[in-house]
């Protein structure tokens, strides 16, 4: 059994690849699971780092890996029979909503996180997903074929979709339900909004849904080393990220200063967001 | 359960452990608010250090195994979050550390002009192979490290000891010696290890770390016990404390505060105003006080 206490070594039970840099590794191991929360994953003698719960089930659950520094590199070169540690699940989780008129938007690896969510959305009937994806060009789009919803696809370079951000798609998506609805008092307004992706990105979603009423869901990015809020190494504001969130409603965004202006480098220096973002992502 | 310790009025006799939550203002004031009396800030160093990569904090079920390894921007650069503690109307222990008694003075002497209410001396990490606990096993260190910082600032000072030293009491009377306003016991003990049996590996990254969390309270309780009997400053008893009862445990062994970390892990942020009930309602159902109980393990026929 998987559990948050010291990590369980699991073996790599498939390995889907899905470009230069991006993996998914499965694992055939039960663990407790809603959501949008992480995990903590563990390359003896390499590294610790949080993950997002990718695809679940009841026997199996997957970390999809983008490779970026050091940990990162090593999680997309581990193959089928490689091992693992893992401890979690940590977090709150995504809150779903019971309401029909969901938009999801994910920008990049932000997918990651949002997949379980959309699978779990799109089990449940009576509801009308709209998904909003974008990545900074056709090979950085996860999962291609896993969703049935259809999907608003954009790229920074349009090499496919919408060439811009998927603000944009957002923006017009919300406008045209406002004509519509002034028209046929029939097309619904947005009931919920859930977003991953880079920092700068989410805060621009939330902004739209700030100012079109709309409820907004974000899971937040920090550098974390317990992973179960006591270190304060991932504090943002006066939240821990990895208790109280990852994930975030408007109404704490609204009281969260640190929200794509400050983040804590590893020494625990706060940081604007730019310089963490490019400590992280260089 | 407003308390007076070293002058200074505190809202409760609660303290959170330092290197716990301690990163930034909000989160220091978010645990005041919720019951504790004396926030401690995560010990604040010389240079800038980026601590232990990970896995650095791994929860055992009967506490904790971390290290950490004092990670800090180091103390010229942290002047944002100066600038928002200047503000603040809660009361702050700033927990300092250094690799020799110079660094230690110059670490303090900058932190002083800052105004916390306390200035602690790390004397007691495990997790760094220069700094800490080199001075908190010997006397003679100790007393050099205390008597040189009190003579540079004129904020109270608190030694935090470590369980490792062979004489924990003789360590705390050299501290009392040098001018130590208030002995902190106890940082976490071991050091310890965890081998992961299947990679064949010690999980931690640096390998050994310290203990904290329920399993150490009878440790930090002997300690608080020991040094009692040693001086005749206050204590801030820390170490395993989770519950009400745990608290007035360590303050029958002679504890005056009780620190909380681990704590925060097993029963949330909100932990201090649960634990502040469970002392009320232990003291109220006894009909007694904490004056009345302090160091009451001590009393003959005990
Ligand atoms: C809750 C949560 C969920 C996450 N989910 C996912 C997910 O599903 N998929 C995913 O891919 N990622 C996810 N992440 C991010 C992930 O944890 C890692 O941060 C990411 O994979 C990069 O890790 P790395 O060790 O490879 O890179 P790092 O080693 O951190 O390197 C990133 C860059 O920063 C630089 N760098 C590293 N350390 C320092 C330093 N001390 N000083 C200066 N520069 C430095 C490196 O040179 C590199 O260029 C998640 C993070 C969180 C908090
Ligand atoms: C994650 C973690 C980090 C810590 N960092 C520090 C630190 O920076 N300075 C310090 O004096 N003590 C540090 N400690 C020790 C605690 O302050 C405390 O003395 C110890 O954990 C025992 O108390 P507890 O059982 O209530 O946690 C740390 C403890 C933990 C668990
Ligand atoms: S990672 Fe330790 S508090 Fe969040």
């Amino acid at each position: 059994m998987i559990t948050d206490l010291r990590p369980v070594m699991v073996t790599v039970a498939d390995k889907e690849v899905h470009s230069d840099s991006f993996a998914t590794l499965f694992f055939d191991f039960a663990i407790d699971f809603k959501p949008g929360q992480f995990i903590m994953a563990w390359i003896p003698g390499v590294d610790e780092k949080p993950y997002t719960i990718s695809h679940h089930s009841p026997q199996r659950f997957a970390i999809t890996v983008e490779a970026k520094g050091r940990f990162s590199k090593k999680a997309v070169a581990l193959e089928k029979g490689d091992k693992i540690g893992i401890r979690g699940p940590f977090g709150n989780g995504f809150t779903i909503s019971d309401k029909p008129n969901i938009a999801v938007v994910a920008g990049g690896c932000g997918m990651a996180p949002l997949a379980p969510l959309v699978d779990a959305l799109e089990a449940s009937r009576n509801r009308e997903i709209i998904l909003i994806h974008g990545a900074r060009s056709k090979e950085f789009l996860l999962y291609p074929e896993r969703f049935s919803t259809h999907r608003r696809i954009c790229t920074d370079d349009g090499t496919q979709g919408h060439r811009g951000f998927v603000t944009e798609l957002l923006e017009q998506e919300i406008l045209a339900r406002d004509i519509l609805a002034g028209e046929d008092n029939d097309t619904p307004a947005l009931d919920m909004v859930y977003t991953c992706g880079p920092e700068i990105m989410m805060a621009k979603v939330f902004a739209i849904c700030e100012a079109h009423s709309i409820p907004c869901q974000v899971s937040l990015e920090r550098y974390m080393r317990c992973g179960f809020g006591v270190c304060g190494a991932c504090v943002c504001s006066d939240r821990v990220v990895c208790k109280d969130g990852p994930v975030f409603g408007s109404q704490t965004l609204r009281e969260m200063e640190d929200f794509n202006t400050t983040a804590l480098l590893k020494s625990g220096k706060p940081v604007p967001l730019n310089e963490y973002a490019s400590w992280r992502c260089q | 359960m407003q308390t007076n310790f070293l002058g200074t009025p505190l809202k409760t006799p609660l303290v959170l452990a330092s290197g716990v939550l301690g990163n930034n203002k909000a989160i220091l004031e978010r645990v005041w608010a919720n019951g504790c009396g004396l926030p401690t800030m995560k010990s604040i160093g010389p240079a800038p250090r980026d601590g232990h990569s990970n896995p650095t904090v791994i929860d055992l079920g009967e506490g904790m195994i971390n290290a950490v390894g004092l990670p800090t921007p180091g103390y010229l650069n942290m002047e944002t979050e100066w600038l928002e503690l200047e503000n603040r109307d809660f009361p702050v222990n700033a927990s300092i550390y250094g690799g020799s008694v110079e660094e230690f003075v110059m670490v303090a002497e900058f932190v002083a002009t800052k105004r916390p209410e306390f200035i602690e001396l790390n004397i007691s990490c495990p997790n760094s192979d220069k700094h800490g606990m080199l001075f908190g096993v010997n006397a003679d260190a100790s007393y050099d490290v205390v008597s040189a910082v009190k003579k540079a600032v004129d904020i109270p000072v608190i030694a935090k000891l470590t369980p490792a030293a062979p004489d924990i009491a003789a360590i705390a009377k050299a501290c009392e010696e040098a001018g130590a306003d208030a002995i902190c016991a106890i940082n976490t003990a071991g050091p310890g290890m965890i081998i992961d049996i299947e990679s064949q590996m010690p999980v931690l990254d640096f390998k050994k770390g310290g203990l904290s969390g329920p399993m150490i309270k009878s440790i930090a309780v002997r300690c608080v016990y020991d040094i009692y009997k040693a001086v005749s400053i206050p204590i801030i008893g820390l170490g395993g404390i989770t519950t009400g009862k745990d608290a007035i445990e360590i303050i029958m062994a002679g504890a005056s505060l009780v620190g909380m970390g681990t704590a925060v892990r097993y029963r949330g942020i909100t932990a201090f105003n649960k634990v502040n009930k469970e002392i009320d309602d232990w003291l109220a159902a006894h009909n007694t006080t904490m004056d009345e109980i302090r160091g009451a393990a001590h009393r003959e026929g005990k």
